[in-house]
């Protein structure tokens, strides 16, 4: 994986001493809470119901144990003992105080770490693909890519006051694990006619109160031109992005406004002036990036084959593993959904347990993923039974990886200051209730996201099953959503009618699936028989009066 | 509103005053204007030659596309004063800096040191811009 040379780590080094002179400024008063707020938000801290929280980036959602023993080191020292990984890859502390942030943040550098551009209206973190350099399936490793982006948008002149967030995704394979089409920019790094590599960009995506699918707006752009076009792209944004209005701010409007030609036309036309300019770094910079993330050495003659013979490792085996590009190898996803937990929480110990199997096990790697669990990437066949039977003793072998056990869920009421209803005790409610893994088997691939208000941190508009909470006069209220999918068959889910409460909701879910049992095809999966047959039948089930 | 500001130029002030964009480009002998945050500073691009100060409106400090201006000017080769003006906040001068701001008319008064203190923060950028830093790509490989 990457690592940071002496310019990196002095740009780090440097913004964690910025922050503390703002803190020290904010702490004597001569900032005011007004004055500090976009300060603090530049380095990923907001307040919160209850207490500061602060966000640490990810950068494309990979670690090494070092620093998620970090992570772990400061959850205990500076937080409750736990952090809580995000829809975006992060992590998040939600119980830090102001006068701790500059300690935390000189600790995170320590470790190549930071929480730079974790919030405000800039680019913020890069996401990607949580297989990236392991899938049997990609093109190619798009953390080069994710990196050289992360430096280009690292404290960008320009574009640190966007009209409003800015999210890109980079993605290499046909799947998409990164819900690429559902960000302000998603690329797919793909392989020319001429087996050139480059960027396919897609604008305009995003969930929130209008969600949209981005566009195509080019098919392909080689790495030679890959920031200057980028440039192009943001900076049409930042002059015509609307200003007036908080919720019409993010670039799917602007692109919706004028039309996906109108916006082509005008990146066309400015990145012909952008390219004059010098912008784009010579090749031998992404090699020397991509070279940090060549592959491991592993072992040519690993074996392939794995014994099953205990039928809970096989279990485990079937539900969480993936198909890894070297024979002998697999890659595993560590569920963070026990029944009854919550969503993407992991203790300080579960991360040091975590960190210490990546080192033995995985090449020293980890990853996050945007649903909120963590993966060891390069596991040899040979040793998965004593990673599982690791995990098993530290109850993070849950078995549900993509089922309905596996919830998206955002913080929501219990943390979020914009919250309208609590996320956590209703996912824990609806794993609870589904908590035979049996049942959640046979129920196959279902993708169940809570978001605790319209803002859609938890993606309920991807979901299989989306859960959306709002205010209904003052008592919380959860809408339900069928259809969605952030994955290559992306679509936005549609609300099934009037909202329940919790437990109203919950029964709206059994029922749902319920008449997917009964209906479903062969080979089926619950949104594939929800795309056959249309709302109605399910909109039947849930409302019927008895 | 331009009462002794902020500058990062040797030469004196200029001293006419700036017109809106509507009366500079309707009238052929104003050498100084400026544009408010919605208006496209690439009507400017015909005249820069005869313009000395070009000032950028900033209504609200979060309102950020006259980095965007900023930078379109100084990529078309606008040499002149290139000035902030509005809500413009300490800490946000160095990036202002790096898109070729090089005056600055602050609604609020600046604290000097911590102004000096946020213009040093930085010895290294990560990317080209208007003030012609060599960003780190180019340390790494000449
Ligand atoms: S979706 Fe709403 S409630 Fe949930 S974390 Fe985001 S802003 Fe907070």
């Amino acid at each position: 994986m990457y690592r940071y040379d002496q310019y990196d780590q002095a740009i780090v080094d440097a913004r964690v001493a910025e922050f503390r002179d703002q803190v020290e400024r904010r702490l004597s008063g001569a900032l005011s809470e007004d004055q500090f707020k976009p300060l603090r938000l530049m380095n990923g801290l907001y307040l919160q119901l209850h207490a500061y929280m602060l966000r640490v980036a990810i950068p494309y959602g990979t670690l090494n144990s070092a620093q998620l023993r970090v992570l772990a080191d400061i959850a205990r020292r500076y937080d409750r003992g736990y952090g809580h990984f995000t829809t975006r890859q992060n992590l998040q502390y939600n119980w830090i105080q102001l006068k701790d942030a500059p300690d935390i943040l000189a600790e995170l550098a320590k470790v190549e770490m930071h929480a730079i551009q974790t919030s405000g209206n800039c680019i913020r973190n890069i996401s990607s693909d949580q297989y990236a350099g392991a899938a049997a399936d990609e093109v190619t490793d798009p953390r080069p890519w994710a990196e050289l982006l992360r430096q280009w948008s690292t404290f960008h002149p320009e574009f640190s006051y966007l009209p409003r967030k800015f999210k890109i995704a980079v993605i290499a394979a046909p799947k998409d694990r990164a819900a690429m089409r559902l960000h302000d920019i998603g690329i797919e790094i793909v392989r020319n006619a001429d087996g050139q590599q480059g960027a396919r960009i897609f604008v305009g995506g995003g969930m929130g109160r209008t969600p949209m699918i981005a566009h195509e707006v080019r098919d392909f752009v080689g790495i030679d031109d890959l920031l200057s076009y980028l440039e192009a792209c943001l900076r049409v944004y930042n002059r015509f992005g609307r200003r007036d209005n908080i919720y019409k701010a993010r670039i799917k409007i602007l692109l919706h406004e004028i039309g996906v030609d109108a916006y082509r036309e005008q990146v066309e036309e400015e990145f012909l002036a952008v390219k004059q300019l010098g912008l784009d770094p010579p090749k031998a910079e992404f090699d020397r990036i991509a070279a940090f993330f060549a592959d491991p050495p592993f072992q040519a003659d690993a074996p392939d084959t794995i014994d099953r013979s205990d039928p809970a490792f096989a279990l485990w085996l079937d539900q969480n593993l993936a198909a890894h590009k070297q024979p002998g190898y697999a890659i595993a996803t560590i569920s963070l959904k026990p029944a009854g937990g919550i969503p993407g929480d992991a203790t300080a110990e579960q991360m040091e347990l975590i960190a210490d199997l990546a080192e033995r096990y995985s090449f020293d790697e980890l990853r996050v993923t945007h649903a909120q669990n963590l993966v060891l990437p390069h596991v040899r066949k040979a040793d998965l039974y004593a990673v599982w039977q690791a995990l098993d003793g530290a109850g993070l072998a849950e078995a549900n990886l993509d089922l309905i056990g596996d919830i998206i869920a955002c913080p929501g009421l219990d943390y979020c200051s914009l919250a309208n209803a609590r996320s956590i005790p209703l996912a824990q409610k609806i794993s609870n209730r589904f908590a035979d893994p049996e049942r959640q088997r046979d129920l196959g691939e279902l993708k169940l996201k809570i978001s605790g208000c319209i803002n859609a941190c938890g993606h309920h508009h991807a979901g299989h099953i989306g859960i959306l909470g709002v205010d209904r006069k003052g008592t919380e209220n959860y809408q339900l959503l069928l259809g969605g999918s952030g994955a290559e068959d992306v679509s936005l889910g549609r609300i099934t009618g009037p909202g329940f409460d919790e437990d109203g909701v919950v029964d709206a879910i059994e029922r749902v699936t319920d008449l997917y049992k009964a209906r479903r095809e062969p080979g089926e999966r619950f949104v594939d028989t929800y795309r056959r047959l249309g709302m109605e039948p399910f909109k039947e089930v849930i409302y019927a009066r008895p | 509103m331009t009462n002794s500001p902020l500058r990062f130029r040797d030469e004196p002030e200029h001293d006419e005053p700036a017109v809106t964009l509507d009366a500079f480009l309707g009238q052929s002998n104003a050498t100084a204007v400026r544009i408010e945050a919605g208006e496209d500073a690439r009507a400017l691009l015909p005249h820069l030659d005869r313009l000395a100060l070009v000032e950028v409106s900033f209504p609200s400090f979060r309102d950020g596309r006259g980095y965007s201006a900023a930078s379109v000017l100084r990529e078309a080769g606008y040499r002149g004063e290139l000035r902030a003006e509005g809500d413009v906040l300490v800490d946000q001068i160095p990036l202002m800096r790096r898109c070729g701001f090089d005056s600055f008319a602050p609604a609020q008064p600046v604290d000097a040191a911590a102004l000096a203190r946020a213009l040093e923060q930085q010895a290294h950028v990560y990317q080209g811009a208007a003030d012609g830093r060599s960003p780190v790509w180019r340390l790494r490989h000449g």
